[in-house]
């Protein structure tokens, strides 16, 4: 790639820029910025999107009833069951038998809290579906066309 | 702060934060350097190891190969240590950083708040560099990023400690025994060796060009096997792994040409100018596959962009690697500095 075939796409990076290798007029390697490509941003679009779905199947699934909340917050963090069993150490049947409305509602204060922490909510939160809320961390800056 | 830590910007994570540690400890040395002597440059295709539910697609040597590798071949000691107690783990961060000691560490990507948020995945083999403490809060020299930035320390633990795959339970590394000098022309030779040993010497299906052939192969079957959708979004996933997260596009390949530009000044070997400039062409026929691969994931497919047509121009790439990489190793066994030992 040459120095100026850098792509600059709308960029994943959001106020940073990334660093590419390109060939200067001289033939030599050197790291130009560039905001971003746009085959890369498909790509991250997808997986953005793919997830996205995901969520909003669950969100669907716990306002019938058929989910606890929590499953709504762990796919909201991209989280399956293992993972977020492993962040609040338990095991992942346990996990697996907390997106069952019925036991979730039965659970410790303590363990509410622990749960609580892990998202960044308060247990009352933790116990209640939001409205509309994106996934965390979601696409931020990045302008859909 | 560590006053005279030199952040510079690179292209992929780990070998920026090689280069940037070696250079503060007086062995100044750029990414495509580490990147090189690390042989940092891979290829592997795991259908049986799922991220997200997709199959690992890999373009680099596994997460600390590179800072373990380039670190060995410069007679350099690395200590890496990790740990099961949080607050330990942030302690003896705390005590080397006292001690005037720039600590690299891995952390998962998902909970740094200075990342990028369209890159916050559960990503968990991320390496920094933390060269201070400020009241409540860490400089951090993260390589992808442009300046060293601040992050608080509840955070940086978090990332330290995320769990899930390759969870990095705490790690840090730092250098020591660094020496005054070190002779380039062995450690680079046995890097470009290594790097082409494991891309065509590998009785496995999976690693190297083999893989990339094989890879070749899955992409063909991909849609009358899945589904158009699922095909779809396979293909996004491989596109993802090799363009996204600052891999310089075309998976390394531009990062490799570089370093084997400046090993040609390093081994007096002006036929790897050429060998780069090949290597060049194969890390723009990758990102030919990443266009064309992404029309069709658009749904906006031009004349030819169809599955056969994206494994073609696998395959050539593939076919291209070979002949390169057995060259290279050929002339790394005869060329000037074939010193046999």
């Amino acid at each position: 790639m040459r120095k100026k075939d850098v792509p600059q796409d709308r960029g994943l990076f959001g106020e940073w820029k990334e660093v590419s290798y390109a060939l200067d007029d001289d033939g030599r390697y050197v790291l130009v910025p560039s905001a971003g490509w746009e085959p890369a941003n498909i790509a991250n679009d997808m997986a953005w999107e793919s997830i996205e779905a995901e969520v909003g199947k669950i969100a669907e699934r716990v306002r019938a009833g058929e989910l606890s909340p929590l499953a709504y917050h762990m796919a909201r963090h991209q989280m399956d069951p293992g993972l977020l069993a492993g962040y609040a150490g338990l095991f992942r049947w346990q996990v697996r038998r907390h997106m069952k409305p019925a036991a979730f509602r039965r659970i410790s204060t303590a363990l509410a809290e622990r749960y609580a922490a892990i998202f960044r909510i308060t247990p009352g939160e933790l116990m209640e579906m939001p409205e509309c809320d994106p996934p965390a961390g979601a696409r931020g800056p990045v302008i859909r066309e | 702060m560590i006053p005279s830590f030199p952040h510079r910007q690179s292209a992929h994570c780990e070998s920026g934060v090689a280069a940037n540690l070696l250079t503060h400890h007086g062995l100044p040395l750029s990414e495509a350097m580490a990147f090189g002597i690390g042989s940092g440059l891979f290829f592997a295709y795991f259908p049986f190891i799922r991220i997200n539910h997709l199959p690992l697609t890999t373009f680099r040597s596994a997460p600390g190969r590179i800072i373990r590798q380039v670190a060995k071949r410069l007679g350099v000691r690395v200590t890496f240590r990790s740990f099961r107690n949080e607050e330990a783990g942030m302690a003896e961060l705390d005590r080397l950083l006292a001690g005037g000691v720039p600590v690299g560490a891995q952390t998962g990507v998902y909970w740094l708040p200075y990342f990028p948020p369209a890159l916050r995945f559960h990503f968990n083999a991320h390496n920094l560099v933390v060269c201070g403490k400020e009241g409540d809060s860490y400089r951090i020299s993260d390589p992808v990023i442009g300046e060293p930035v601040l992050c608080g320390a509840a955070d940086l633990k978090r990332a330290r400690f995320a769990r899930g795959p390759l969870a990095p339970n705490g790690k840090l590394f730092f250098l020591t025994n660094v020496p005054k000098k070190v002779d380039p022309v062995p450690a680079t030779r046995e890097a470009i060796r290594e790097v082409c040993r494991l891309m065509t010497r590998i009785p496995f299906p999976l690693i190297g060009v083999r893989g990339i052939r094989y890879l070749a192969g899955q992409v063909e079957s991909w849609p009358s096997r899945l589904g158009e959708r699922r095909a779809l979004l396979y293909l996004g996933n491989v596109i993802r792994m090799q363009e996204e997260v600052g891999t310089g596009g075309g998976g390394f390949r531009f990062i490799y040409a570089a370093f084997l530009q400046e090993a040609a000044e390093v081994l007096e070997e002006g036929v790897l100018l050429d060998i780069s400039r090949r290597m060049t062409a194969i890390g723009d026929h990758w990102r030919d596959f990443a266009v064309a691969g992404a029309r069709l994931c658009k749904g906006r497919p031009g004349g030819n962009d169809d599955f056969p047509a994206l494994a073609r121009i696998v395959r050539e790439c593939a076919d291209a690697e070979h002949g390169l990489y057995r060259e290279l190793d050929a002339l790394m066994r005869n060329g000037r500095h074939a010193v046999r030992r």
